[in-house]
């Protein structure tokens, strides 16, 4: 049977892995192939990085980031953060990234999502899209897309954003809750398994994951393919082998 | 002894991974040539096919050289087939409502059925993850050194259902008992990433670049 996934994300910066990494046995935590070879020697199904650089300048240090990894670590490698042309997935691509993720620029362009997927195909294109509950208390629930990590509105619904985006073909959904993310208060299970429900598509649920039973209600509760966490990981509250045979033991199918 | 593995590129898909993979399990005096000039696929003692992204796109770039060479080296030397690679190799495909493919092995390739559901959960597609492969032939060199049900990274919405069922080399349940690995002489196809499947995935490559069939 297809097994859940369990993807580590990476916050990179200028070349560099941010946000304190904590393994005793590893020489340079700021080192994305260090950190990549870890996760893969643990059993991470898929890596994300996520380029947070800000300035310009420094713009290509990811892709000799992934190059890098992709020479040595042989699991899947999607790469987000600041993703606009087609010509930004073609070198995230060659440089050996496996699934290039679109968040904002797909809301400004979604036209830009369709040509990247009839180009390089479906398989590699992941919307990432951050939704927040606009709906008050006791009503029907609703939720909202957001756009530069999560600081502008959109007005756009995210069920129907969802759904537009697979209608586009996006292979997949990175789904961030902002409500929850940061908060390690778990996922936003009714969001995610409302979106699960409404695409054909896998979801990768993000956002709040604070302990392992968080990740097995994703699934569980959730409906997602996949659970995407960072700082549970990174910070070794919990190693990915502990998170996968604590997920095996409730009986989710995981690869170990 | 030194060999030389050329990647045919016809212009379809990620073929990097592919040649990362080689690169860092072939001996140093090996060379790898991602190319799609037919005399030097004609030079290379054994081929790699790879390929993604839809059937008929990957159909209009395989041109008469490429064709012509695909046809010849899938005769001659040891082939691996990877993805796309795997299933252009059929008789046709359902994919772009109807696609003629290279005809090396006779038989169709399938949409995965939307309606399907697994525990009561629509099946996704397309397939993305590790699923497990059960070997038909433990004994085939290839598996060499992979335990049987061992997971590989898939990613696909179609699979292929040859006619002639004893060059089953694998199956994979989704929704469906699928065939994820063809075998045939030395001929060697699989609809998973070997390349993407970490330490498993690069055995059977490691085995791949060691087979002499």
């Amino acid at each position: 049977m297809l097994a859940k996934r369990i993807i580590p994300c990476l916050d990179v910066d200028a070349g560099r892995v941010v946000k304190g990494i904590k393994f005793v046995d590893i020489r340079d935590a700021g080192d994305p192939v260090e950190v990549a070879r870890r996760y893969n020697t643990e059993g991470a199904d898929e890596i994300t990085f996520l380029d947070i650089t800000a300035s310009s300048d420094q713009r290509d240090t990811i892709v000799q980031v992934v190059e890098k990894v992709a020479g040595e670590v042989f699991i899947p490698l999607t790469v987000g953060g600041g993703i606009r042309k087609v010509e930004d997935v073609r070198k995230m691509l060659n440089a050996g990234a496996d699934k290039v993720a679109i968040n904002t620029a797909a809301v400004f362009n979604p036209e830009l999502v369709q040509e990247c997927s009839s180009r390089f195909g479906s398989q590699c294109i992941v919307v990432a899209i951050d939704a927040k509950q606009v709906s008050p208390p006791d009503t029907p629930s609703q939720w909202e897309i957001f756009t530069h990590g999560g600081r502008k509105a959109t007005g756009i619904d995210a069920i129907a954003w969802a759904t537009k985006m697979s209608e586009y073909g996006a292979g997949e959904i990175l789904l961030t809750s902002m409500d929850r993310d940061g908060t390690k208060r778990g996922f936003d299970l009714k969001l995610t398994r409302t979106i699960a429900q409404a695409v054909p598509i896998p979801i990768i649920a993000s956002g709040g994951v604070g302990t392992l039973q968080h990740l097995v209600d994703g699934i569980k509760l959730g409906l997602a393919d996949a659970v995407l966490a960072a700082s549970i990981f990174h910070f070794g509250e919990y190693s990915i082998a502990e998170a996968k045979r604590f997920m095996a033991e409730q009986d989710i199918e995981v690869r170990l | 002894m030194s060999q030389r593995i050329a990647i045919i590129d016809y212009g379809m898909g990620n073929l990097h991974s592919v040649a990362k993979a080689i690169e860092h399990l072939m001996a140093p005096s090996d060379q790898v040539w991602v190319t799609n000039d037919a005399q030097l696929i004609q030079r290379a003692d054994r081929i790699i096919f790879p390929g993604q992204g839809a059937a008929r796109d990957c159909m209009l770039a395989i041109n008469k050289q490429v064709r012509e060479t695909v046809l010849m080296a899938v005769r001659e030397k040891p082939f691996l087939g990877i993805c796309m690679g795997l299933q252009v190799l059929l008789d046709h495909s359902a994919e772009n409502a109807g696609t003629d493919l290279l005809g090396v092995i006779s038989g169709q390739v399938q949409a995965f059925d939307k309606s399907q559901s697994i525990n009561g959960q629509t099946l996704k597609i397309p397939q993305m993850g590790w699923n497990q492969v059960q070997q038909q032939d433990t004994t085939h060199f290839l598996w060499k050194g992979i335990p049987n049900n061992s997971r590989f990274y898939f990613v696909h919405s179609y699979y292929v259902a040859p006619k002639n069922q004893s060059l089953i080399a694998g199956t994979t349940n989704y929704g469906i008992t699928f065939t994820s690995a063809l075998a045939y002489n030395n001929l060697f196809a699989v609809q998973f990433h070997p390349e993407k499947s970490a330490e498993l995935g690069l055995r059977l490559l490691k085995n791949f670049l060691h087979w002499n069939p």
